[in-house]
């Protein structure tokens, strides 16, 4: 491993001096950017640093931003899946007694549409937003460990297409998407429905944890010179928590689909009271992912609030040390509150209590969130475009499913409203409007970043409007009708309960919501094809994506930025200020210190290989067998082996040389 | 967006006293239980809108107020965002205090409730069936112990006390206007007490979603004064009433006959079966299939005739019958009071 031999072209501050070692770099090492013209160092790192030509090369791609953009791509086109899913219910609901959508396949459309937009959107899109930006506003050239990065993807994708095509051969899972036991058990789920959902939880849970293991990796050894960990912005911050939650959470549900299917498969009574087993086992282990996942979806979301008001509002973001460590003690809160989904289970009524207190407490870390972005905006008339419009669309909904949460942890209170429509409106109220509208401010200010060029802003504003009364009609009489008895996950519903004309109000409104869906798919489009040229930095802000082109080159940055500041492009108007040193003829990365961000040493980012595609689609082929038999498991492993043997076969890189 | 607002509360009105007539409704309470609890939700939901408003306050005045945007984005106001700093500590101070707040209300709110049923006077054992509810009224001798199915009477004015289980899957007991609800597990007994204030029909569904037919899993609890129930008690107790007419006799020998006597009972008959409802005294009863149909002639053939059709999925088989054997089996079952 060579020592850091790096110089700035400007001098760093003499604290960080001392952390710069070694000399110039050794001729026979290659050449370096070192002095080297603009024109010379863009053509060196193209060559070295791009997508190769052709299929295979596309398919052996490793750039986080390639990869990036399939995953958000994909993720978008569950979303509009699983809107599809909702909207064929809403029409079925629209009415009493209607028969259009008998219960077999409305018990799979609302399994599908819980399944698709937890794990085959709201996650994937979060991370995949994470894998984009994270490297661009660390000031790095790739995420870390990119092969696994790319692995993750393929397993998502084909996870995504293995749900999707049972659900067109009618063999979807149809028990909910957290599946309780035993209706989930061998007993109650005949067929291979049940399987098909503990399947694809491993699927997406093996590429999040990769996604994440990299994001942190990334976020604590690639930042650039100088992004001490004040200096890091609250998104990156965001996303490095969440990467955290999600090392926590998944592996408890991985633990409980997998202990799911060995009572299908093998015959184990884990969940089966008749054979001293516990179904309420089940509820414990998934929730204890489950609430998290709550917010792995929403903490990625507040990162992008905490980019997108600044901006707008022309002032760095206020109380940024309140905002990280609310964002962590959210982190650590978020598995203490499980058993807020189980207060109906008839657990001792004193500690359930002390999940009251618990569930109650979180909403502290999210009120300063809250206090802090709204006193960021109450020192000039910020710039109102879309995204902060999404952004005060966030406040108006989120603020209303915050509340609502804080009903739900009451013990008593939530007796009545567990499992109705309350519960529907209220975790819609927090996952659409606490992560879907931040989702979409940050899909307009980010797209000009991916696609060089700007979404239109009149369209934009009646996509905004569209969405978000669509949104309201859609999910604030859902409170009400479910405080009227009507419980979440039925096909139907008798005349006589006077819920029809609410239902059909209700329709009416998902249909606009998801027309604003299709208004913003045309803005994309329009956007891609026909935008005006963005620019470099097309709304002045101040953080490192947006010191490189638009969209970035493959290599991100011609020369690591050197951060003096938690907005550097702020606070250095002129030109940021850089380090050289890095070699240009292979893929070279600069290597800093967890906590002050030190340059340390210089690394290797992996090449473009065809083998993490390979190995997914053994590992791909593995899981979907072992649904069928447990051999699986031992037939799965010899071509696994063979697929990671390629993968990580020793190239005699001159590496570790030196 | 405060046009919207004041649009979507209107319509929120509006709708809100439309419901309050439904007969299973949260905020139409007809028990202390769910007295309580309404009034819980209407705290809750006051001081949330207050809460939230609030909040709007602080987004949308500012942005009325300010012309300008700043000009330098690092120029900040040190004493500005000093006094802001004194704002938002304090705006989380409160927060705070109200949270605490809340959680002592529903902590007492549930000791209330567990007060409630310190001295029922009757124990029923409610257990959840794939899509149906076994109900068995416990005695200390065991010739009054008496099962019956889907529809609960109780004495008004008295608490009893319902002993909650499942054999399948998990199931969640739930009547709006008298209680929260409560889960039925296998392999768990729960306890949940309840009272009717006033005589009356107070319907219920499952509430966890228990597989095909959770949307046609509806129960009632039936409050009667004392003297009535007592005298309801009595009269289920009773064997079946035998058939008069030629056609209902005709009727029983085929419920006897064919495969209905694998899983009915029927008391005095030989019919003893115990996966599905008892109908000893289905006549008596309100309604068909766990509230999914209401009970008439018309509905009981329906239901024999066409029990997929009805509520597919259910484990309720077709059982081949000509026209006449039907209205048979409907003649006999009709007589059932």
């Amino acid at each position: 491993m060579s020592s850091a031999d790096l110089a700035s072209e400007r001098d760093l501050p003499p604290e960080r001096e001392a952390s710069v070692k070694g000399d110039i770099a050794p001729e026979h090492d290659g050449p370096r950017d070192t002095g080297m013209d603009d024109a010379g160092l863009h053509r060196w790192l193209t060559r070295t640093w791009r997508t190769p030509p052709g299929i295979i090369g596309a398919l052996s791609s490793v750039d986080h931003k390639v990869i990036a953009r399939r995953y958000l791509i994909t993720a978008f086109v569950f979303l509009c899946l699983g809107g599809l899913n909702a909207v064929a219910m809403r029409i079925q609901l629209s009415g009493p007694q209607r028969g259009l959508i008998g219960p077999d396949l409305y018990n799979q459309l609302f399994t599908m549409h819980g399944v698709t937009m937890m794990f085959l959107f709201a996650v994937p899109i979060v991370q995949a937003t994470g894998i984009y930006l994270v490297p661009l506003m660390v000031g790095t050239r790739n995420i870390a460990f990119p092969r696994l990065n790319a692995f993750s993807y393929w397993i998502y994708v084909s996870g995504g297409i293995f749900a999707w095509v049972s659900f067109a051969l009618n063999m979807a899972p149809d028990v909910g998407w957290f599946a309780y036991v035993p209706l989930s058990g061998p007993e109650f789920a005949p067929g291979k429905r049940a399987d098909v959902w503990a399947q694809m939880i491993t699927y997406t849970e093996v590429s999040s944890l990769a996604v994440a293991v990299a994001t942190i990796v990334t976020v604590f050894k690639q930042r650039a010179p100088g992004m001490s960990l004040d200096r890091i912005p609250l998104y990156v911050w965001a996303m490095l928590v969440t990467s955290f939650v999600v090392v926590f959470a998944m592996p408890a549900v991985m633990i409980t689909s997998t202990f799911l299917i060995l009572d299908r498969l093998v015959g184990t009574h884990i969940f089966n009271p008749a054979e001293g087993g516990d179904a309420l086992l089940f509820q414990h282990l998934f929730w204890f992912f489950g609430h998290p996942e709550v917010y792995i979806i929403f903490l990625p979301a507040t990162g992008m609030i905490s980019a997108i008001i600044p901006v707008f509002a022309r002032r760095p973001v206020f109380g940024h040390l309140g905002l990280v460590l609310s964002l962590i003690a959210v982190g650590f809160l978020s598995f203490g509150l499980w058993v807020h989904h189980m207060f109906a289970t008839g657990l001792p009524k004193l500690g359930a209590s002390f999940f009251t207190a618990s569930s109650m407490m979180i909403a502290i870390p999210n009120g300063v969130q809250i206090f802090c972005w709204l006193a960021t905006l109450w020192d000039g008339r910020p710039v109102i475009r879309t995204p902060l419009l999404f952004v005060f669309g966030f406040f108006f909904i989120f603020v209303i499913g915050g509340l609502t949460g804080v009903m739900l942890a009451s013990v008593p209170l939530d007796l009545q409203v567990h499992d109705t429509y309350f519960v529907v409106a209220h975790f819609h109220y927090v996952l659409i409007g606490g992560s879907v509208f931040p989702l979409l401010g940050a899909a307009y200010f980010w797209f000009p970043k991916i696609s060089g060029r700007m979404m239109s802003e009149r369209l934009g504003r009646w996509h905004f409007w569209l969405a978000f009364i669509g949104f309201n009609a859609a999910f604030f009489p859902m409170h009400l009708v479910g405080l009227w008895g009507m419980p979440r996950r039925v096909y139907t519903y008798p005349a006589e309960l006077g819920w029809g004309n609410i239902n059909l109000f209700i329709s009416a409104g998902a249909v606009v919501f998801f027309l604003s869906f299709v208004l913003f798919t045309f803005n994309l489009a329009h956007g891609a094809l026909k935008g005006a040229l963005a620019g470099d930095n097309p709304w002045d802000a101040g953080t490192l994506e947006w010191a490189t082109s638009s969209p970035p080159p493959s290599y991100n940055f011609a020369r690591i930025p050197i951060v003096t500041h938690g907005e550097p492009l702020w606070a250095e108007r002129e030109a940021l200020p850089v380090a050289t040193g890095l070699r240009v003829d292979v893929r070279e990365l600069l290597i800093s210190t967890v906590a002050e961000a030190h340059p340390d040493i210089r690394e290797k980012s992996a090449t473009p290989s065809i083998w993490p595609l390979l190995a997914a689609i053994a590992v791909g082929g593995t899981f979907v067998y072992s649904i069928f038999t447990p051999w699986a498991v031992a037939w799965g492993a010899a071509p696994i082996a063979i697929t990671l043997i390629g993968w990580f076969w020793p190239k005699g890189d001159p590496e570790d040389e030196e | 967006m405060t046009r919207v607002a004041s649009m979507a509360l209107a319509t929120a009105g509006a709708l809100l006293l439309q419901g309050c007539a439904g007969w299973q409704s949260a905020l139409d309470p007809k028990g202390p239980a769910a007295s309580e609890l309404a009034w819980l939700i209407w705290f809750f939901t006051g001081l949330s809108a207050l809460v939230w408003v609030l909040v709007m306050i602080a987004l949308v005045v500012p942005l009325m107020m300010r012309s300008r945007a700043q000009a330098e984005p690092l120029a900040i106001d040190a004493g500005a965002d000093g006094r802001k700093l004194r704002v938002v500590m304090t705006a989380v101070g409160l927060t705070a205090l109200i949270l605490v707040g809340l959680t002592l209300l529903s902590f007492f709110a549930n000791r209330t409730l567990a007060a409630i049923g310190s001295d029922a006077s009757l124990t029923i054992r409610v257990t959840g069936h794939q899509w149906w509810w076994e109900v068995r009224y416990e005695d200390a001798t065991p010739s009054r112990i008496l099962t019956t199915a889907n529809e609960i009477h109780i004495p008004a004015g008295e608490p009893v006390r319902l002993l909650l289980t499942s054999t399948d899957v998990i199931h969640s007991f739930w009547i709006p206007s008298l209680s929260g609800k409560l889960d039925l597990i296998p392999g768990h007994m729960n306890v949940l007490d309840l009272k009717a204030d006033k005589p009356g029909v107070y319907r219920g569904q499952c509430a966890e979603f228990c597989g095909a037919q959770h949307a046609n899993m509806g129960t009632f609890i039936i409050a009667e004064p004392r003297a009535k129930f007592d005298a309801w008690w009595n009269d289920q107790l009773q064997p079946a009433a035998a058939p008069t007419a030629d056609e209902a006799k005709a009727g029983e020998e085929l419920f006897l006959k064919r495969p209905c006597v694998m899983c009915h009972r029927i008391g005095g008959t030989p019919a003893g079966g115990t996966v599905a409802p008892d109908l000893t005294h289905l006549a008596s009863r309100q309604t068909l299939a766990a509230g999914t149909l209401t009970m008439s002639r018309g509905n009981l053939a329906a239901w024999i005739a066409d029990p997929q059709g009805i509520k597919p999925g259910s484990h309720m088989p077709v059982v081949e019958l000509s026209g006449d054997e039907l209205n048979a089996v409907v003649a006999y079952l009709e007589g059932l009071k």
